[in-house]
């Protein structure tokens, strides 16, 4: 028994330390990345980029003003948009219905979520721009509402699933409809997995490109109102990219940083906001 | 784990114990409606899509029929196009950035629920977030000017030596192909096996691990063999999602794939898949006939998913156990 | 949180009036001209505050698209509308055309990343064509080695890169190689995407010159900025009067000015190829797609503007990016095309 024992310990201690391992490479892949950005883009990023428009090349003190305010119109809207959408959704799907429509709600979603970006941006292009023969924030911000929400829909149905069936029990005991188990101790019990499905869409939706080249096109100046073409963060990083000029190189990398620190920052503020409620999955 | 509707006696036609105007009142039926019309507008969303794809892409449909899937050939001049070789392609890189992000997602979840203390988890969890919102173009050019780099230089040749036996490692390696899209690809899908999948492992109720420990098991066996099982079905759920997000991944396999619509069995060489070739075409599109041909490719794409998702759910139907993580497709 | 929702959702809507007086325009197409167009629509702002003309890059068929479909109020391209696209932009248009208006000069260069060779390579037509046809396979091929004496090319095999993506700047390309060549016209044939032969397929510019930057003995196209701006080789090409030329700003102009003479009344005319000692077989015009007829009169006059300026002040800025002026006699012929802007 002796040796069998001693053989089991082996292979737990070898495979959590792989573990471990997996766990560093998957941080040191993004460490990598945000190195890369910002010893490439780290000397671009001062206070006219944050406050300037965009100028032609040859001149400097030019800044991403117009695409970070674009950017945060266009993922207002697509939240406005993608997560009522894929939350309620979700809901319908963990809550009230049966497995067969369960069965073909999420398969759609798997489906939408395959969908080439740029697709989705076809598909907006033509039902949001077309008709109004005008690229427009709001076209923008449907294609990547659409985006949004199968990965808010499947897992937010995860999480939701994942509430231990004694909580809903306890709930209905005391006498409480569907609905307020589901509002006042379902979606709290769950939210630390919701609030990190919408995340990560809102993430993934955030450094978008294909879509928004169709839809919202981009603009070398303010962008008024909603109806206009507008600049956006990962268009404008694009452009710069794939340009022949070091100095836009820069401006590019820069961006990158500046899309990655919002992203940051909204996670760390979305889960401290949100940080009331009951978690039962740490106790 | 039961589902609520068998317990809650207010879901569905239940005879004689609440009246439809009672349930109104509670809120019960205005939240069902509600929540019906948003899951339902998903698929609503889903088949206007493909109604969309099939409508533009009708002379493309006409033209080649059946033919479209088995010919290799793309020729926008003279009119004359195929999707084999993008179909390959795209299963091509998104199997081998599964290959990839699978092991090494699962294996960093387990870490990071198990293992970790919550801060240092948590705190690595922002980090491995963050991945999931770096721009795709980031991706391409970090990935040509990085990865492609070093596969020419440093991995296609030490695969050749050890495994070069494989037709999947043989030929020329000029750094851009399959193998280097997939390796980009499972970078960019590793956030989403993670990120859900370390959600769902902390969400396993204490007493299960407990349990486990308690019949003597190693922490090893009580994660791998109890904590995960329960976990499945959420697991699967974002393995969905990392191979959603590889088959339709545009920009960034664009750059470092080769854009060559070839079929070769080795990894080392050029190819294409259907997402970079609408990428590089369609805003270029001059004939009606080059573009009704990529819209088709896009519903190509979605035919490819669907048999995927399919598949992938037999198997999960087929290897599910019984009980706890039953399977839920 | 909700305070913070609405407060968000009044800045933003504040932002939509406060910009109500400026006109906007926008277009779209070439990424070949966007260095210079970027820096005219700048300059022309600064002279005209209350007018935006905003210009992305899309690409030359996107341009031609969605001005076709009028989601743009201007587009511009590489290479020239075919006579199908101008039927159909008529078509959508109850009849009315839509004008070419040439407005910059540019040239594509064969750039190589061969180990051990830092002169600059001479290549042949014949060369060229070779190689992209994929019958060329090796650097020290005689049809290279033969122009190129005294450069001791390696006998590695030639890494072939082209553009993925459609662009004009493979239209031109193509173009010139369709010229030279009678097999790629008969197999292959010009456009912004063909069935290319061989090689890798690299996105955009960038690609291209990053992929010939990191792989060793490999030939690509670029525009002639990006060679430049990357400090990359590009060779010569030998043009139809039989001398090796270098691109440059003067040897572009040279070819165009061959193709003064031959100018149609729609300025659509490739100039691949041209007649002369001196001029770069290599180059091509760059256009503004203008429609005849505009609905709105403050949009027209605000373009009809901003093409005059173009073709005089705005000439001043193309050496400074790399780009060559146009020819006087076409500036002329253009000044007078502008009246046909409805």
């Amino acid at each position: 028994m002796n040796a069998r024992l001693r053989w089991r310990k082996f292979v737990s201690g070898f495979m959590l330390t792989l573990t471990g391992v997996c766990a560093a490479i998957s941080v040191s892949a993004l460490f990598l990345i945000l190195g890369y950005l910002v010893v490439r883009g780290g000397t671009s990023i001062n206070w006219a980029f944050f406050t300037r428009l965009p100028v032609p090349v040859g001149e400097v003190g030019g800044g991403m003003a117009n695409a970070i305010v674009g950017s945060a119109k266009l993922l207002f809207l697509a939240t406005l948009f993608g997560v009522p959408i894929g939350f309620l959704g979700a809901i319908y799907l963990a809550e009230f219905s049966g497995s067969k429509m369960a069965f073909v709600v999420r398969y759609a979603a798997d489906l939408l979520n395959g969908v080439p970006s740029i697709v989705i941006g076809i598909f907006a292009y033509a039902l949001a721009v077309l008709p109004f023969k005008h690229f427009s924030t709001l076209a923008g911000g449907f294609a990547l509402g659409l985006m949004m929400i199968p990965i808010t829909l499947r897992s937010t149905e995860e999480f939701l699933r994942s509430v231990p069936v004694s909580l809903r029990e306890g709930a209905m005991a005391l006498g409480a409809s569907k609905w307020k188990t589901i509002a006042t101790v379902i979606v709290p019990a769950a939210y630390r997995g919701i609030l990190t499905a919408i995340l990560l869409a809102f993430a993934r939706v955030a450094g978008e490109t294909a879509p928004l080249t169709f839809t919202a096109l981009s603009n070398s100046f303010w962008s008024p109102g909603w109806t206009q073409p507008t600049a956006s963060l990962p268009v404008t990083i694009y452009n710069y990219a794939l340009s022949p000029y070091e100095d836009w190189h820069r401006q590019a990398w820069a961006g990158g940083l500046v899309l990655l620190g919002l992203i940051l920052v909204i996670n760390i503020v979305a889960r401290g906001i949100l940080a009331r409620g009951i978690s039962v999955s740490r106790s | 784990m039961a589902t609520s509707s068998t317990t809650v006696p207010s879901a569905g036609p239940v005879a004689g114990s609440r009246s439809f105007l009672s349930r109104l009142w509670e809120g019960d039926e205005i939240a069902r409606l509600i929540t019906f019309v948003f899951a339902a507008s998903v698929v609503l969303v889903s088949i206007l899509l493909v109604v969309e794809l099939w409508h533009d892409s009708v002379l493309a449909r006409h033209r080649f029929g059946l033919s479209f899937f088995r010919t290799s050939i793309w020729n926008p001049i003279e009119g004359d196009f195929g999707a084999l070789p993008f179909i390959y392609g795209t299963v091509v890189t998104a199997g081998v950035a599964l290959l990839i992000a699978v092991p090494l997602g699962i294996g960093a979840a387990i870490f990071l629920a198990e293992l970790a203390p919550a801060r240092v988890s948590d705190t690595l969890e922002f980090f491995i977030d963050l991945l999931a919102a770096v721009p795709s173009v980031i991706y391409g050019v970090l990935g040509l000017f990085i990865v492609v780099p070093l596969m020419r230089q440093f991995i296609a040749p030490w695969l050749k030596s050890t495994l070069g036996f494989l037709p999947l490692f043989q030929g020329p390696a000029y750094g851009m192909g399959f193998l280097t899209a997939g390796i980009v690809l499972a970078i960019m899908v590793i956030p989403y096996i993670i990120s859900v999948s370390r959600e769902v492992l902390l969400s396993v109720p204490r007493d299960q691990r407990e349990a486990a420990l308690a019949v003597g098991s190693t922490r090893w066996e009580s994660t791998w063999k109890v904590v995960v099982p329960f976990a499945r079905s959420g697991i699967m759920g974002s393995i969905f999602l990392a191979l959603a997000r590889s088959l339709g991944e545009t920009m960034a396999v664009a750059m470092v794939i080769g854009n060559d619509p070839k079929i070769h069995a080795s990894l080392f060489a050029a190819g294409y898949s259907i997402a970079a070739v609408i990428a590089n075409e369609l805003a270029e599109a001059t004939s009606e006939l080059h573009t009704q041909s990529l819209i088709e490719l896009g519903l190509v794409l979605f035919l490819l998913t669907f048999i995927l998702n399919g598949l992938a759910r037999i198997l999960i139907v087929l290897t599910s156990q019984r009980g706890a993580g039953s399977a839920r497709a | 949180m909700k305070r913070v929702f609405t407060l968000g959702a009044v800045v933003l809507g504040l932002a939509g009036i406060l910009w109500a007086d400026t006109l906007s325009m926008n277009g779209a197409g070439a990424t070949f001209p966007n260095p210079i167009y970027s820096k005219w629509f700048d300059e022309y702002h600064k002279k005209n505050p209350s007018l935006a003309i905003n210009y992305q890059s899309i690409g030359s068929g996107a341009g031609i698209k969605q001005v076709t479909e009028g989601t743009v109020d201007f587009g511009a391209t590489d290479g020239p509308m075919s006579d199908e696209q101008i039927k159909a932009y008529q078509d959508k248009h109850g009849g009315t055309g839509i004008l070419h208006f040439p407005t910059v000069l540019g040239a594509v260069v064969p750039t190589y990343n061969i180990p051990d060779v830092s002169a600059s390579l001479n290549f042949t037509p014949e060369a060229l064509a070779g190689i992209y046809l994929g019958k060329i396979t090796k650097w020290n091929d005689p049809i290279i080695a033969g122009a190129n004496k005294g450069v001791n090319l390696p006998g590695n095999d030639i890494v072939v890169v082209h553009r993925a993506d459609g662009s004009g700047t493979s239209y031109c390309w193509t173009d010139y190689l369709s010229k030279v060549s009678e097999e790629w016209k008969s197999k292959v044939s010009k456009g912004t995407s063909v069935n290319w032969p061989v090689g890798l397929g690299g996105k955009g510019n960038e690609g291209v010159t990053g992929t010939v930057k990191n792989t060793p003995n490999s030939i690509g196209y670029v525009e002639l900025i990006y060679a430049e701006a990357n400090k990359i080789p590009y060779g010569s090409v030998k043009n139809a009067a039989g001398t090796f030329v270098k691109a440059s700003l003067a040897t572009v102009s040279e070819a165009a000015a061959g193709a003064v003479k031959e100018m149609p009344d729609d300025f659509r005319v490739s100039i691949t190829n041209a007649p002369g000692k001196n001029s770069y077989p290599i180059s091509t015009f760059t256009w503004l797609l203008i429609p005849q007829k505009f609905s709105d009169a403050a949009k027209r006059d605000a373009l009809k503007g901003f093409v005059k300026w173009a073709l005089n002040d705005g000439q001043n800025y193309a050496e400074g990016l790399s780009y060559a002026k146009l020819p006087k006699a076409v500036v002329a012929k253009e000044l007078k095309a502008i009246d046909k802007i409805q």
